[in-house]
């Protein structure tokens, strides 16, 4: 990555103009064109630097429920556990991690009955030990942002 | 904010790919059948109202060169809890500070997520938080496995 991408993409990561021309906007804060804004943007995202562009919702204002939900599974079953909770579209991110709680998800659903009722039914499978629901009280920061120097 | 159903519309059509053209809100407003000074209107609303937190990108972390992250979970009195969380979201290497409810077995309330470009960076990080906020309990739930990763779909078809 030159110097100049690492500038593009630190403007890119939080201020993607709502415009009619977007690029352009964004190639006047760097001092550059629209052009080679747009060339080293597809570069960069045929490279696998970009995740996703794009808006990022906040999915209370959505109307949807979060919840983050660490299980105790027992050693054998951890893939099929994972893979149960894996085929629900609100399970977003789904990690093995060290500690006595050793599978962490996170879970959206359009309320909390939905909610309840999925998380029973993962608490009845075979190796699940305990499952214990952390809901967010607050949020102090939510932002997947990196200064590229 | 009640959202009709044009928003939801709206709000599928932007989680598919950002054309990377000149008038990308154009392509995006044929797509949905909509005029694009529509669509500008309602996804600035958005941004004024909330539903959008960001308008612009996520990176690869692996890719920019943030190799290992770790959730950390502290332990925080409650009467320190606000001005702690506070002081660690200012940290650029903490990603999301949230506070969460705790459980009978599972005491802890503040949960940062760590970046660093090693295991043992992440560990002096965590370090330096818990001596700047005088913390003496975590847990470093570093990742064994990714089983899944991706972004909400919201309002789609199937969960209508």
């Amino acid at each position: 990555m030159t110097p100049f991408d690492k500038q593009l993409l630190n403007v890119l990561q939080t201020k993607l103009p709502i415009s009619k021309r977007p690029f352009a906007d964004m190639a006047k804060m760097l001092e550059t064109d629209e052009e080679t804004v747009l060339e080293r943007l597809k570069q960069l995202k045929e490279e696998g630097y970009l995740r996703r562009i794009g808006p990022f919702f906040d999915s209370e204002k959505l109307g949807y429920k979060g919840v983050l939900v660490a299980v105790k599974v027992k050693q054998g079953y951890m893939e099929e556990v994972a893979e149960f909770i894996n085929r629900y579209p609100g399970a977003t991110h789904n990690y093995e991690r060290e500690g006595r709680y050793n599978l962490w998800f996170t879970l959206l659903t359009e309320n909390e009955m939905q909610r309840d009722l999925i998380l029973e039914k993962i608490k009845a499978l075979p190796g699940v030990e305990n499952l214990i629901n952390l809901v967010a009280r607050k949020k102090y920061k939510i932002n997947v942002q990196f200064d590229l120097k | 904010m009640i959202m009709d159903d044009l928003d939801k519309k709206i709000i599928r059509a932007m989680q598919d790919e950002f054309p990377l053209v000149a008038e990308p809100y154009k392509e995006l407003a044929n797509t949905i059948g909509i005029s694009e000074d529509e669509l500008l209107t309602r996804l600035q609303g958005y941004k004024e109202n909330g539903q959008i937190r960001k308008m612009g990108a996520v990176l690869r972390h692996r890719e920019v060169g943030y190799k290992s992250n770790v959730l950390c979970a502290w332990e925080v009195p409650a009467e320190r809890l606000e001005a702690v969380a506070l002081k660690m979201s200012e940290d650029p290497a903490v990603s999301h500070c949230y506070d969460r409810n705790t459980q009978p077995d599972w005491p802890y309330n503040v949960y940062t997520m760590i970046h660093g470009h090693s295991r043992e960076e992440c560990e002096a990080i965590a370090e330096r938080l818990a001596g700047q906020n005088d913390l003496t309990n975590r847990a470093m739930l570093f990742s064994v496995k990714e089983w899944k990763k991706t972004s909400m779909r919201y309002f789609t078809e199937e969960n209508q």
